[in-house]
C-alpha cells in the first residue's frame, strides 16, 4: 500500500512533458549506442529485474519482489564439494575492478570490484561505502556450510536475496568464475582471512 | 613537484597501523583536493582552444569564429552557461560539444566521421573538442547556469535525461543512481554526488569541463557520460547522441542558477 502511495506521489510530481517509460528509454538507447569490444547491444535489453526496479525506483511491491527473487534463486548453481577457496586469491579478486567493460579483453579473468563498495580487510583503507562493511564478517557468524552457501549465492546473484540491490550479479553475469567466487567466500569466512582479524 | 610527492605518498598508502593513519590520510586528501583546485593547468587548454577556434580548417577552409552557440554567430561570452538548449537550425537540443560538431560539419564542411575521429584525447595529445570546450566554457566564468527548459524539445530532452538517470541496464544492472543515488556514499575514496538533487549537482556541474589530475587530461561532460557507461558495462553511447545530451541537459538543469566557475580541476 505504501508502495502504491509512493508511486502515485511520483506520478503526480511529474511535470507536463511525460517521462518516457523504460521500454521507450530502451528503444532510444538501442538507437544511440553501438557495440564495442565484448560490450554487445544485447546488454541494453532489460530483464524483468532491471525493468521492475527501474519502474518502481528500486521499491517494488512485496508480491512482485517475492516472485522475482524466487526466479533469481533458481539461477544459482553451486559447485560440487566445499565452497571455501583460498582467501589470499580472494583478496586479489576483491581488489580488482576489471571485467566486462568494452576495453577489458573478453575471456580475461575479471575481478569482483568488492572494495569499490565494501570495507573488507582492515589493511585496505581505500574502500567504498555503497555496500555495508564486511569487516569481521565471519568472526561473529562462523564458517558453517549454510553460511558458505549463503555467501556463495549472494555473490553469484545478489538479486535473489534483495531484488533491487545495487550489487551486480557477479556469477550470473559471467564476471566471476565459480572458483573465484569460492575464493571470495574464503576471504569472508576463513578464520585466517584478514577480514576476520 | 609537491603534487607528485603527495600523490606518491597517497599511492603507497598505509601498510600497518591503518586505523590511526586513516584520519591523517583523509586530511591529506582534503589538502590535495584544495591544492589541485587552486593551481589548475586548464588555462593551457584554453589557449590551445582559442587557437583552434580561430584556425581555418576543413574543405571550406574557414575557422569556427562564425559558429552560433546560441547567443548569435561568434558570441562566446556566457554562451556555455546557457547550454544545452534547442537549436532551430538543427531542430534538436545540443550541448557544447554537439553544437561544435554541428559547426564543424556545416561551417567548415568537414565530415562527421572525420570530425569525431578522436573526440577524447590522451594526456600527450588532447583532442580538438577538449581544447575548444576549455576555451569556450571559460568565457562563461561568473555567469549563472541557465540551460533551455521551455521549448517542447527541451522539456522532452530533460525528461529523457531524468528517465535515463534511473534506468537500470547493462551487464551489472546499474543506473546512474546506483552510484549517485544516496548521500554520503563513495567508491573507494571518491565521494559520489547525488546529481539529481540541486544541492549536490550545483557545485559539481559548475566546474565541468575540467582538468583531471590523476590522468593529466582535460575532460568534458561527453567524456564523463561515456566513461560512466563504460563502467556500467553497457555498449558505448554515440558521441553527441540524444542520450548523452539528454543526461547532460538533465544534470545542468538540476544545477540551474549556480554561477559557472570552470573549467576546474578534478582529482
Amino acid at each position: 500500500m505504501k508502495v502504491f502511495a509512493l508511486l502515485l506521489a511520483l506520478m503526480v510530481a511529474l511535470p507536463a512533458a511525460a517521462e518516457p517509460t523504460p521500454a521507450e528509454v530502451q528503444k532510444i538507447m538501442q538507437r544511440d549506442f553501438h557495440p564495442r569490444g565484448q560490450a554487445t547491444m544485447e546488454r541494453l535489453a532489460q530483464d524483468g529485474v532491471q525493468r521492475v526496479c527501474t519502474e518502481t525506483r528500486d521499491r517494488p511491491p512485496a508480491e512482485v519482489t517475492k516472485a522475482l527473487e524466487a526466479d533469481q534463486m533458481k539461477t544459482i548453481t553451486y559447485p560440487q564439494g566445499s565452497l571455501m577457496g583460498d582467501w589470499k586469491r580472494g583478496e586479489t579478486i576483491a581488489q580488482s575492478g576489471r571485467g566486462l567493460t568494452w576495453n577489458d579483453k573478453a575471456g580475461e579473468a575479471g575481478g569482483g570490484s568488492c572494495y569499490n563498495c565494501h570495507e573488507l580487510s582492515p589493511q585496505e583503507f581505500s574502500h567504498g561505502t555503497i555496500g555495508p562493511s564486511l569487516r569481521g564478517f565471519g568472526k561473529t557468524r562462523g564458517a558453517g556450510a549454510d553460511l558458505q552457501r549463503y555467501v556463495y549465492g549472494k555473490i553469484y546473484n545478489a538479486k535473489a536475496y534483495n531484488l533491487c540491490s545495487q550489487m551486480p550479479r557477479l556469477g550470473l553475469s559471467g564476471t566471476l568464475t565459480p572458483e573465484q567466487i569460492k575464493d571470495l567466500v574464503a576471504l569472508l569466512l576463513d578464520p585466517a582471512s584478514p577480514v576476520n582479524q | 613537484m609537491r603534487l607528485i610527492a603527495l600523490g606518491a605518498a597517497l599511492a603507497v598508502g598505509c601498510a600497518a597501523a591503518c586505523a590511526a593513519q586513516a584520519q591523517d590520510s583523509a586530511k591529506e586528501i582534503q589538502r590535495y583536493r584544495q591544492m589541485i583546485a587552486e593551481g589548475s593547468p586548464a588555462e593551457l587548454f584554453e589557449l590551445e582552444g582559442e587557437a583552434l577556434w580561430k584556425k581555418a580548417q576543413g574543405p571550406k577552409n574557414v575557422s569556427l569564429e562564425k559558429c552560433d552557440l546560441g547567443r548569435g554567430a561568434g558570441v562566446l561570452k556566457g554562451a556555455y552557461a546557457r547550454l544545452p538548449r534547442y537549436f532551430k537550425d538543427a531542430d534538436r537540443v545540443m550541448d557544447l560539444e554537439t553544437r561544435l560538431l554541428y559547426c564543424m560539419t556545416t561551417l567548415q564542411g568537414r565530415s562527421r566521421e572525420e570530425a569525431t575521429k578522436r573526440v577524447f584525447g590522451t594526456a600527450d595529445q588532447p583532442s580538438e573538442m577538449e581544447s575548444l570546450s576549455a576555451y569556450i566554457a571559460a568565457q562563461s566564468r561568473g555567469t549563472k547556469l541557465d540551460p533551455g527548459i521551455s521549448h517542447p524539445k527541451e522539456k522532452e530532452s530533460y525528461e529523457l535525461g531524468r528517465a535515463l538517470y534511473f534506468h537500470r541496464a547493462g551487464a551489472w544492472d546499474f543506473s546512474c543512481a546506483s552510484c549517485h543515488g544516496e548521500e554520503g556514499k563513495r567508491i573507494r575514496m571518491q565521494d559520489l554526488p547525488v546529481l539529481y538533487k540541486p544541492a549536490s549537482a550545483r557545485p559539481i556541474i559548475a566546474t565541468w569541463p575540467a582538468y583531471r589530475v590523476s590522468t593529466s587530461q582535460f575532460v568534458t561532460l561527453q567524456w564523463r557520460m561515456n566513461d560512466c557507461y563504460r563502467q556500467m558495462r553497457t555498449p558505448e553511447p554515440n558521441f553527441g547522441s540524444e542520450t548523452t545530451v539528454a543526461l547532460i541537459h538533465f544534470l545542468t538543469a538540476t544545477a540551474k542558477g549556480e554561477t559557472y566557475k570552470g573549467p576546474g580541476s578534478k582529482r
